[in-house]
């Protein structure tokens, strides 16, 4: 996506279009689905507009906006196409991107999730009746009547645990095989373990049984489970969503006729056509057309290169104003961009995987688990004389005491919390242990354009010149797509201009435009073209007969960008300003920011070496960045961060997306990082002092399957609450 | 004592009852986006008349 197409307000759908009649039964054609994903819908009424629009549009079906997802389903004849589409919903206001149906394979999280929530909400409901029965038998149902009940609670139970402890059953016999000691294989242990005593008992009409103890330890870690499952559904799939988003094809030309092909079948010496608009495909030397290219991605370069016959152009940059024909000199694997993705990947692979405060906890607790209660049966066993029942009994107490009820719900539960929280706020958690790497973040690197700025251009000068200028430079820049006419004319027209009469305007690629106002020549365009002094700033140059002027212009900070940099200073973190772009600008910037320790010109490895010196020196690094010539710096990195605009490539490669245009959430983030860590730690230390208190009850014998009931669901409740506390 | 006869049935009923209904809402979808619903009650668009069914679609 190119930014300079970034539009400012997501809910043009406000201004609600009008009723529409719903197309029932069209032509029996055989019908695609397509799938598109929309980012910036957000209301009731984004969703009707989009919704209506499109089932009046000829051959769709239907269409069905996932709120949720920020994903758009259509269903439309064959003919439809996925541009037609787009288009519609531009004209609409909105951006949209093609989505790979079968790269996403939704259906497959989706089957996952609905199984998870289905035996969790068969566990839930078990446990409700078992408890039901329960309250008779710990309120003082005696002899048959307590057995009668057990025995119910038995015939619920067994049917519960075969199917809703499935997931810790599988688990666990995987770990096991892999020689790992893990949560599940414990888990699995006093489960199966605490039924079969508790039907022993039952069939014995002993007095405790654990039925719903066994449902209960179930249901919460399962709630656990889910919340977890959820948390890294959402990362999958939104990088599922990037990796369908690049659909890489190219134009490849043989004797003048044009065939779409895949880049990966292009080969050295292939011409490639590329549009206006378009993303350059290939490493090339332009051999027809003059256009501007739009490097800022690749580089950081805010101001838009020339390219004519015989310039050298890269993969990744942007066509802007005429098609360009580019004999391929490398492709596929040998290209500037697949050469950045393997630096990618090679900082992804030194990045060392990081253990989380749930698996260091579960390592430590794992095994006291079985030794506990097999301790208590040992130790019993030799008191008692040999009293097998007894010692049996107290094993099983100190097994359902001891499971980790609270400790799987500890961390899914601040997570959960945390990103929902972030989400609103506008930021989107990929990673599931994002959160606790941002925690221990003491430095934070940020790039220049697209991220500190909006990276669209905004002019500078406009009260310097006359109402003629004005009025002509308008008329000029409408007929133009160029990102600096286009900003010019957005600017021009918002403070009230008219445009001027012209007649003969025509675009020059490469150079600008040109039409005739009152039998003079006027242009706008690159300086050289129009015969005016250059200046040292990104410029739009102007001509009316012989006379010229410039319009400059300013890359707009990003809203938030002053509080993000302020904040997080004062937050004690050194902030750094990484760019790819020409030192003065950069100095600039880092004036109005305050921001001491700035580097300009900076290429893509030595973003990457400088934060891989930072982390050498101890330092935990955040870095913030949009372009392609941030990726490898983003990958490597503690932590990254990259805006909703950046190049997918960027957003691919790092943590967490800022969904919306401001910046501020990420002060927000490192606060809350810091917080939900801290719960994490609490709730650890919760769950252990609940442990303390009852694991000695339950070994000296007195733990009955109230106690443990209670146990159970006060510490995880708890814990719930105490992630909710979140602020 | 006798009643309990009548009431563990009928407690358990409804509970099978609950847990279909669950299963139910479960299999139709109706927790795939829990945010495009709550803003799709705002919509007047079904307020008069329900959205008539199509095939492929629920």
């Amino acid at each position: 996506m190119n930014t300079a197409t970034y539009r400012p307000s997501a809910c043009p759908a406000c201004d609600a279009a009008p009723a529409a009649e719903a197309l029932a039964g069209r032509a029996a054609l055989p019908n695609a689905r397509l799938l598109l994903s929309v980012p910036e819908v957000h209301c009731a009424a984004c969703i009707s507009t989009i919704e209506r629009d499109l089932s009046r549009m000829e051959g769709v079906n239907s269409a069905r906006l996932n709120l949720t997802l920020k994903r758009l389903s259509v269903d439309a004849a064959a003919a439809v196409g996925v541009q037609d589409v787009i288009a519609r919903l531009d004209r609409l206001g909105y951006d949209a991107h093609e989505l790979d149906a079968g790269t996403l394979s939704m259906t497959e999280t989706d089957k996952q999730g609905r199984e998870l929530l289905m035996r969790l909400g068969v566990a839930g409901f078990a446990m409700m009746n078992i408890m039901l029965l329960s309250v008779a038998v710990w309120s003082g149902a005696e002899g048959p009547t307590r057995d009668m009940f057990h025995l119910i609670s038995a015939l619920i139970a067994i049917p519960t645990v075969a199917f809703s402890g499935q997931p810790f059953f599988r688990a666990a016999i995987k770990g096991l095989r892999a020689g790992r000691m893990d949560m599940d294989a414990p888990i699995s242990f006093a489960i199966i373990l605490t039924l079969i005593i508790s039907i022993y008992e039952t069939l014995q009409s002993g007095e405790h049984a654990y039925f719903e103890a066994v449902v209960m330890l179930i249901f919460f870690l399962l709630a656990g489970r889910y919340l977890d499952f959820r948390a890294r559904a959402v990362a999958r799939s939104a990088a599922q969503e990037l990796a369908a988003l690049e659909v890489p094809r190219a134009i490849r030309l043989v004797d003048g006729v044009e065939s779409t092909v895949s880049v990966a079948e292009l080969a050295v010496g292939d011409m490639v056509l590329v549009r206006p608009g378009g993303r350059v495909p290939v490493d090339g030397v332009v051999t027809v057309g003059k256009s501007e290219i739009d490097r800022s991605l690749l580089t950081g370069e805010t101001l838009p290169a020339y390219a004519a016959e015989g310039c050298v152009v890269s993969a990744g940059e942007v066509n802007l104003t005429g098609p360009l024909h580019v004999r391929v000199m490398a492709a596929g694997k040998d290209s500037s961009l697949h050469r950045m993705a393997d630096l990618v990947a090679n900082a992804e692979s030194a990045r060392t995987r990081y253990t989380t405060l749930a698996e260091r906890a579960a390592r430590a607790y794992a095994p006291t688990i079985p030794l506990l209660s097999i301790g208590a049966f040992i130790v019993w066993m030799y008191i008692s004389g040999g009293d097998l029942r007894l010692a049996v009994n107290i094993a099983a107490a100190t097994l359902i005491i001891t499971c980790p009820c609270a400790l799987g719900l500890a961390v899914p539960a601040v997570v959960t919390a945390a990103s929902g929280k972030l989400f609103r706020k506008g930021l989107l958690i990929k990673d599931g242990t994002a959160l606790e790497r941002l925690a221990e973040v003491d430095t934070v690197v940020f790039d220049k354009t697209g991220t500190l700025t909006m990276g669209t251009p905004v002019p500078a000068n406009l009260d310097t010149h006359g109402a003629t200028e004005t009025c002509v430079a308008l008329a000029l820049a409408d007929a133009s797509s160029h990102p600096l006419a286009q900003a010019l004319a957005q600017a021009l027209r918002a403070r009230g201009v008219a445009p001027a009469r012209l007649d003969d305007v025509q675009e020059v690629p490469g150079y600008g435009i040109e039409g005739t106002w009152q039998g003079q020549r006027v242009r706008l365009g690159r300086a050289a073209w129009v015969g005016a002094p250059a200046r040292e700033m990104t410029a739009a140059y102007l001509s009316i007969g012989t006379q010229t002027g410039a319009f400059t212009f300013t890359d707009a900070l990003r809203p938030g960008a002053e509080d993000v940099v302020k904040g997080l200073q004062a937050q004690g973190k050194a902030v750094l300003l990484m760019s790819g772009d020409v030192p003065h600008v950069v100095r600039d910037m880092a004036q109005r920011l305050g921001i001491a320790d700035w580097h300009a010109e900076a290429l893509p490895q030595d973003k990457a070496a400088r934060i891989a010196a930072l982390h050498d020196a101890g330092h935990k690094v955040l870095m913030v960045g949009d372009g392609l010539n941030d990726t490898v710096a983003l990958s490597a990195a503690h932590v990254s961060i990259s805006p909703a605009t950046a190049l997918d490539a960027a957003r691919a490669a790092s943590d967490m997306v800022l969904l919306g245009r401001d910046i501020g959430p990420i002060s927000d983030a490192m606060r809350i990082a810091g917080q939900s860590t801290r719960r994490i730690r609490e709730n650890f230390v919760q769950s252990g002092v609940y442990n303390i208190i009852f694991v000695p009850i339950a070994l000296l014998g007195f733990a009955t399957p109230l106690w443990a009931a209670a146990v159970m669901s006060i510490s995880s409740i708890t814990v719930t609450l105490n992630a909710l506390r979140l602020k | 004592m006798e009643v309990l006869t009548i009431l563990i049935p009928v407690s358990l009923f409804l509970g099978f009852v609950g847990l279909a209904a669950f299963l139910w809402t479960l299999r139709k979808g109706m927790y795939d986006d829990p945010d495009g619903d709550s803003q799709r009650i705002l919509n007047a668009q079904y307020d008069d008349a329900p959205k008539p069914v199509k095939r492929g679609e629920g």
